[in-house]
């Protein structure tokens, strides 16, 4: 057997694994267990009613739509943040941090407080027509709002880490600025933006504290699938709780693969080494 | 968290001082807008105690949504006694062997020590003019509930409003349910909870009636004030029972029984009733019930053994997958 350079390599392996099986697969192996109780034709009512299949429209739907959001408007904040030097840099820096820091439920209420009907931007927007409060678009700026640290501060780095000359050579080459922008620094950018997409877009999958209290709730139209998850454990129906996290989770990990094909597939961009 | 936390502090007290003989600590698991109530009642039994028995006994308290305060004592959060919303929540404590069968033949009035019942909250001025349940589906009128399936006091809404509909005269299962699904056309928002719905009513400006327990509207009105909402009692409505247990599983291994069924007793006394009444649930004593005659008008009430005879039942046919609330209720799709 070859030796490696690095020390200690069975050791901490073993270690990852086990520290791995513990806090991750030892809690999903729970669920799956629990769920099995769940004869085939359950699965099938579960999975196949208008209700399920509604909730799990807006919670993929909505947390897709709410981190393609963050991708776009955390691009513009990183590079900002970044790229200039103006007064209270730093403190924005800090604002970023906030959506992780707020208990989430407060956030809901916040937010809810904002929109309503009577709210301070929701007065000016329900008499245009546009419902954010109680209406599935709240549950979009909901998950924007959990979303938005995870695009910045996966991006921050690698924006600063970015050498600028290749940045000048195109320039100097009589590339325009667009062109520089859309064929040399957006494609390094791709990989670390879909890193980004995908932990906001989990993030929001899972989020349920200020989704509910903006969403209104209706079932087939604003209600989430951790909501029936609760509505299954209120009636102490376990194995359709777990069941339910089970389709979440596959869906969760298809969508997560997805991204990261597509993230290998754009690493074809990168410049060779 | 907050589950977290008195399960932490209450096994930190197990493990200082009852390492030998009985615990001086009891653990009430109840549910959430019981926490200003319990935190006097509490405050007074312990003093009630000590005059009695000499020694000190404190009652940790846990709050939470009912069905979930009931699942965390099944899996495992030690009550000593459980005071919820739903006798349903209790019964699935007795079919799991924690709490014993015959659990509502242990105290009096099945176990209830107070009432209340269900009322209607609407803004200042009653600009709606909603008098009574015919009203609430009157075109243009908004009305706040909470989910039945997640909330345990909305299913005592969802009891008061069927059964109003169900003992009209010539009513039927057919009429009544036609009544719900009107009803249910009228909700714009299901919180997930009774206080959540009040914000929702009360903060939000949202809707015209909030369907509400009455200790809970009471609570409301004295916070919020009444230039800003009042309390309209229908013609009939449900007598809301929130039960009472000891869980027997655990007091014996705690032994606490004694403390735990004095603590239960304690709510009946006249000085428990006292408290619960000026916590806004209706007293059970007859002579706390005539010092109080005025702030709880007389209501005409039928009980949920009138209406689906047992808790087990009525959760089957109401509020169970494929239940008359996933029938009738909002977003069906077959609005009007």
């Amino acid at each position: 057997m070859k030796r490696r350079v690095l020390p200690g390599f069975g050791l901490s392996l073993g270690y990852v694994m086990a520290w791995l099986g513990l806090i991750v697969l030892l809690p999903l192996a729970a669920l799956v267990f629990k769920s099995s109780a769940l004869a085939p034709s359950g699965w099938w009512a579960l999975l196949s009613s208008p209700r399920t299949l509604a909730a799990l429209r807006l919670s993929f739907g909505g947390a897709m739509l709410a981190a393609a959001v963050n991708v776009l408007a955390g691009l513009l904040v990183a590079w900002v943040l970044v790229r200039h030097r103006f007064p209270g840099r730093r403190l924005f820096d800090a604002l970023v941090d906030l959506p992780f820091a707020l208990p989430t439920a407060v956030a809901g209420i916040a937010l809810t407080a904002i929109y309503a009907p009577e709210g301070w931007l929701g007065r000016y927007l329900v008499p245009m027509g546009i419902k954010v409060a109680y209406a599935p678009l709240g549950v979009v700026v909901a998950m924007v709002f959990v979303g938005f640290p995870f695009v910045v501060r996966t991006l921050q780095p690698v924006l600063e880490s970015m050498e600028r000359e290749v940045e000048e050579a195109a320039a100097s080459l009589g590339a325009t600025r667009w062109q520089v922008f859309f064929r040399v620094v957006l494609p390094l950018l791709l990989p670390t933006l879909l890193t980004g997409f995908g932990l906001a877009l989990a993030r929001a999958v899972g989020e349920y504290g200020s989704v509910i209290f903006i969403a209104g709730n209706i079932p087939r139209l604003s209600e989430i699938t951790p909501l029936l998850i609760v509505e299954k454990l209120e009636e102490f129906n376990y194995a359709g709780a777990a069941a339910l996290g089970v389709a979440m989770l596959v869906l969760s990990l298809l969508l997560l693969l997805l991204v990261s094909l597509v993230q290998r597939a754009s690493r074809r961009w990168e410049l060779p080494r | 968290m907050a589950r977290l936390f008195a399960l932490l502090a209450f096994l930190l007290l197990l493990g200082s001082c009852s390492a030998h003989g009985p615990s001086s600590q009891l653990l009430n698991v109840s549910y959430d807008p019981t926490r200003e109530l319990f935190r006097d009642i509490d405050a007074a039994f312990a003093r009630d105690w000590r005059e009695k028995t000499g020694k000190a006994m404190t009652v940790g308290m846990s709050h939470g949504g009912s069905g979930k305060q009931a699942r965390s004592v099944a899996e495992g959060l030690p009550a000593d006694v459980v005071t919820l919303a739903l006798a349903y929540d209790v019964d699935m404590l007795a079919d799991r062997g924690l709490v014993s069968k015959d659990w509502q033949k242990r105290f009096p009035y099945n176990a209830s020590p107070y009432t209340s019942t269900i009322v209607f909250v609407v803004r200042k001025g009653n600009p709606k003019q909603i008098h009574d349940w015919p009203d609430l589906i009157r075109p243009g009128v908004s009305v706040i509930t909470p989910n039945p399936r997640t909330s345990g006091g909305a299913r005592w809404n969802f009891l008061a409003a069927w059964g109003y509909a169900r003992r009209l005269p010539g009513g039927s299962d057919e009429s009544a349910r036609d009544y719900m699904a009107q009803l249910f056309r009228h909700v714009p928002v299901l919180d997930t909870g009774a206080r959540g719905a009040t914000n929702t009513f009360a903060q939000r400006g949202i809707g015209d009636v909030l369907i509400a327990w009455e200790s809970e509207a009471l609570l409301a009105r004295k916070s919020i004030g009444d230039d800003k909402i009042q309390i309209v009692i229908p013609s009939v409505s449900i007598l809301a029972e929130p039960p009472v247990a000891v869980v027997d599983a655990n007091v014996d291994i705690h032994g606490t029984r004694k403390a735990a069924e004095a603590y239960l007793a304690f709510l009946y006394s006249p000085e428990g009733q006292e408290i619960g009444a000026s916590h806004f649930y209706r007293p059970r004593l007859p002579e706390v019930a005539a010092r109080h005659k005025g702030e709880f008008p007389d209501v005409n009430t039928f009980t949920i053994a009138d209406i689906a005879g047992n808790w087990k039942a009525a959760q089957k046919k109401f509020f169970a997958d494929g239940g008359l609330f996933d029938q009738v209720g909002p977003g069906r799709g077959d609005k009007p």
